[in-house]
């Protein structure tokens, strides 16, 4: 969505060349708001990431260093919570994915000849939107715990160890992510496979294409900016949240995320430098990996 | 039909169904695909909007829940909490509501010009450094809101900026503004240029052109564009974490009351909201789907 917008920023060809001045005085204001608070505070993260405790300081003060070792010990400590975001993230995309594309190929191709409906259904995808993610979540952990409906039954049908929890494990967390962001991989896909030419999906089968080969072969890549846009809308969110996998939703002590260490030391322990390492780390693992995923699914012109 | 085709109609229907062209190349009726995705497709859409919205029935059903002080357990049905929202906890979950208010109408019309200017900038000027330009507004969306927060945080620290309803505004209007630009700049873009040409051969000063033919052609974009930054401001709990000091919002407030249990006052918070905002979006889908009629009608 947002990704794909951005595409069509440089095909403007035709832009009429007028006073630069106007562009600049419509320009200025927000881009120097952006350059003050987004950019200049990434900077201060990095000089933030390489402070030294102050001598003599109390806790939580430090002093500008070049402690590079910090990036070293937070790696050390934290690891399990690193893999453990990234591991995550990647299994709520799949599953957000998964999940999706049957909806929004609904959505798209199957429910154009009613277009009532079809708006009807998108204010649907968007409609968890409007109640507070905070407790959507909250309601799936009451929906899930040990004591719930659904949990006796799955015990009673003996589909789960009686012993068994729900709530606080892995599985619940990458729960609960797929289902945070699901309406970020809905909606990309559909805003691709609504524009999607039927005609080649005949065209397809009338070459003797069964109809599995007409979807790997002409729907999937059709539908790739969509793909890559909706893959990246979600896992970008997903690496870096904290909510899920926190206590008191539906992660557990095991459970515990970049996220998690990130605001626990900046908030409770007044570790800065090492939330600040931890982020910078976030930030360009997730810049890295998706620079490679872009330049691999060959849409680089979607960024 | 064999069975592989049947089985690849199982994995989602991606047969289309043949309403109008249900006959073969000779004239004869070719027989019906009776496959699977006919009505695979449509019964999981409608199980994945089950899915979708349970969360939303829990809160709402919740949110009528005769509870204490902890809203887990069903004893009742009691209209008392939609009645008395503000009474439980000298009005917490009232004061962090008004917070919310607040700070999303500040942000989102601080968010909403500067964006906006941005948008037209993009679309109707040339100038040099765009793409550098382009890259500092799709950067905010890239990164993940902890690094987001906790580089704001960091900044107000090194600066020494007490952090509290100011912080909170200054860094939601930092997100949301890519947000508006993305949003108003489809509109600008599908903007006839001959419209204002009209405007400045009729004499109009540019401020004319602008307020009487641009501003009023674009509103439909700045409005859809000033909701979703309402919206993302409103829900945003991860950023607003970082920099809020002692500030409460909504969203902060049911973060911290989580490990205590949220009392059903929030639900009903919650399930208001959520209804006025369906109210909004439907009755915006209907009058656009009316003018569409009554433009089809004129043509």
């Amino acid at each position: 969505m947002a990704f794909a917008a951005f595409a069509t920023t440089e095909a403007q060809p035709q832009a009429p060349k007028r006073k630069s001045r106007i562009a600049l005085f419509l320009l200025l204001p927000g881009i120097l708001y952006l350059v003050l608070f987004f950019l200049t505070p990434l900077i201060s993260l990095i000089l933030t990431s390489l402070q030294a405790p102050a001598e003599f300081g109390d806790i939580g003060q430090y002093s500008y260093a070049f402690n590079w070792q910090n990036y070293v010990t937070v790696v050390q400590q934290y690891l399990p919570h690193i893999l453990r975001s990234f591991g995550y993230a990647l299994a709520a995309t799949v599953f957000a994915l998964l999940f999706s594309y049957p909806l929004a190929y609904f959505i798209g191709v199957k429910a154009r000849r009613w277009p009532l409906l079809q708006s009807l259904m998108l204010v649907l995808v968007i409609a968890p939107f409007f109640i507070s993610f905070l407790l959507r979540t909250l309601a799936w952990k009451q929906l899930l715990s040990d004591e719930s409906f659904i949990i006796t039954s799955l015990k009673a049908l003996s589909l789960m160890a009686p012993d068994a929890h729900f709530t606080g494990t892995p599985f619940a967390v990458i729960f609960g992510l797929t289902y945070n962001f699901i309406p970020f991989m809905t909606l990309p896909l559909y805003t691709t496979l609504e524009r999607l030419d039927t005609r080649y999906l005949e065209a397809g089968s009338d070459l003797y294409a069964n109809p599995f080969t007409v979807f790997r072969k002409i729907t999937i890549p059709l539908s790739m900016p969509g793909i890559v846009a909706g893959t990246l809308l979600t896992f970008i969110p997903a690496a870096g949240d904290y909510v899920n996998a926190s206590r008191d939703f539906l992660g557990g002590p095991d459970t515990q995320m970049m996220g998690n260490v990130i605001e626990a030391n900046f908030l409770v322990l007044l570790n800065y430098p090492a939330a600040a390492a931890l982020s910078i780390i976030l930030m360009a693992a997730i810049l890295v990996l998706v620079s490679i995923y872009v330049k691999r699914s060959g849409t680089e012109d979607l960024l | 039909m064999s069975g592989e085709v049947q089985a690849a109609a199982v994995l989602g229907g991606f047969t289309e169904s043949e309403t109008q062209e249900d006959r073969g190349p000779r004239g004869f009726p070719r027989r019906r695909r009776i496959g699977l995705g006919d009505w695979l497709l449509p019964v999981y859409t409608v199980l994945a909007f089950v899915f979708l919205l349970i969360p939303i029935a829990y809160t709402f059903v919740f949110s009528f829940n005769d509870s204490l002080k902890s809203n887990i357990s069903w004893r009742g049905f009691t209209l008392d909490k939609w009645l008395n929202v503000c009474n439980v906890e000298g009005g917490a979950v009232c004061q962090a509501f008004t917070n919310s208010i607040i700070i999303g109408l500040v942000a989102t019309l601080i968010a909403t010009v500067l964006g906006t200017m941005i948008a037209i900038a993009l679309v109707r000027y040339r100038f040099r450094a765009r793409s550098a330009i382009s890259l500092l507004l799709f950067l905010p969306m890239a990164t993940p809101e902890v690094v987001l927060g906790a580089g704001l945080a960091a900044q107000f620290l090194a600066v020494g900026v007490p952090k509290d309803m100011t912080t909170i505004i200054l860094a939601h209007t930092m997100f949301c503004i890519s947000f508006v630009v993305v949003t108003v700049k489809a509109r600008v873009a599908s903007l006839d240029p001959a419209l204002e040409e009209a405007g400045r051969d009729l004499y109009g000063s540019p401020s004319q052109v602008f307020w009487r033919v641009t501003f009023p052609l674009l509103t439909p974009g700045i409005l859809a564009a000033a909701l979703l930054s309402f919206a993302l401001s409103f829900d945003d709990f991860i950023i607003t974490n970082f920099n809020s000091g002692s500030v409460s919002t909504f969203p902060k407030y049911i973060y911290i009351s989580a490990s205590r249990g949220i009392p059903a006052e929030a639900n009903v918070i919650a399930s208001a909201v959520f209804l006025f905002a369906l109210v909004l979006v439907i009755g915006a889908q209907v009058s656009r789907a009316a003018r569409a009629k009554r433009l089809a009608k004129l043509g």
